[in-house]
């Protein structure tokens, strides 16, 4: 996936404090759910995040053995995005900060 | 029972009437569930100025509604409403429409549907949210499936529906695998 870096690169090489917060990649985590089914899930993983099938279906896989997976990274913005677009195909998508 | 099929580039399924119709109401109690909630959404005069629409900072108190549209970050409360109120109308507006798409695109009295991939994209989210909201009446919570069906608020409906759920998952599974061949 392609992440757009723009005005925030800026900003942190004048405010020094706020570099490593803002490096601290975010994350968008899928969580298992009884109801979704797995091809639609793998589906859904190709068609709107892109992935190849091979990673589209491992991903599915570690949503449904292990509960959740990590199935994009990125700017906040960019996972602000890709929750929204996870959530309109009924997938249980969340975010958070990669600490 | 409807089962689609990859014809010629497109999605093809038969639907008997009992199907077209049985869909359609579906679809009209998920479209009543999502105008309910767009309701709730605080009046504020500047959304008539600036044509931005917000939504309430809270999940939904309905549960069917609340799995529709979950909270974007589980811990931070603050940040989650805040998103919410940013995203949820698209959300609202895009699940409507997908339910809209598949409702201008039956068969009135049963028959053939050919789906374009698009079109059918919108088939696969709008049925893929009957069943998330079915399957939390039914209390589906485990990875078996199985409902909770003994309970006096279902009204003894409890097989009905779950026999429609399973019906909507035959027909979304076989949507989905025309979708990835």
């Amino acid at each position: 996936m392609v992440v757009v870096s723009s005005a925030p690169a800026i900003e942190t090489t004048e405010v020094a404090d706020e570099v490593t917060a803002a490096d601290v990649p975010w994350i968008t985590i899928v969580w298992n759910d009884p109801v979704n089914l797995m091809d639609y899930v793998t589906y859904v993983f190709m068609k709107l995040l892109g992935h190849p099938k091979p990673k589209a279906e491992k991903l599915m896989s570690d949503v449904h053995h292990k509960g959740r997976a990590v199935v994009s990274s990125g700017s906040r913005e960019s996972m602000e995005a890709d929750v929204a677009k996870l959530q309109g195909a009924g997938l249980w998508a969340t975010m958070q900060q990669d600490k | 029972m409807a089962d689609f099929k990859r014809q010629r580039g497109r999605i093809v399924a038969q639907l008997e009437p009992v199907e077209v119709e049985l869909l359609a109401d579906l679809l009209d109690q998920v479209r009543q569930l999502l105008a309910g909630r767009r309701a709730e959404a605080p009046a504020d005069p500047l959304d008539a100025i600036t044509g931005i629409q917000t939504a309430p900072s809270t999940a939904p108190e309905d549960p069917a509604l609340a799995r529709l549209l979950p909270d974007f970050h589980r811990d931070d409360e603050v940040l989650a409403g805040g998103l919410r109120v940013l995203y949820e109308p698209d959300l609202l507006t895009q699940k409507d429409s997908a339910a809209v798409a598949l409702l201008d695109s039956l068969p009135l009295g049963g028959g053939v549907v050919r789906l374009s991939e698009e079109l059918a994209n919108s088939w696969t989210s709008a049925i893929n949210d009957i069943r998330l909201a079915l399957g939390v009446r039914l209390e589906i919570s485990t990875e078996d499936g199985m409902p909770n069906l003994d309970r006096p608020e279902l009204d003894g409906g409890g097989e009905v529906m779950f026999n429609v759920y399973q019906w909507l998952t035959s027909l979304q599974g076989s949507l989905v695998v025309a979708l990835l061949n």
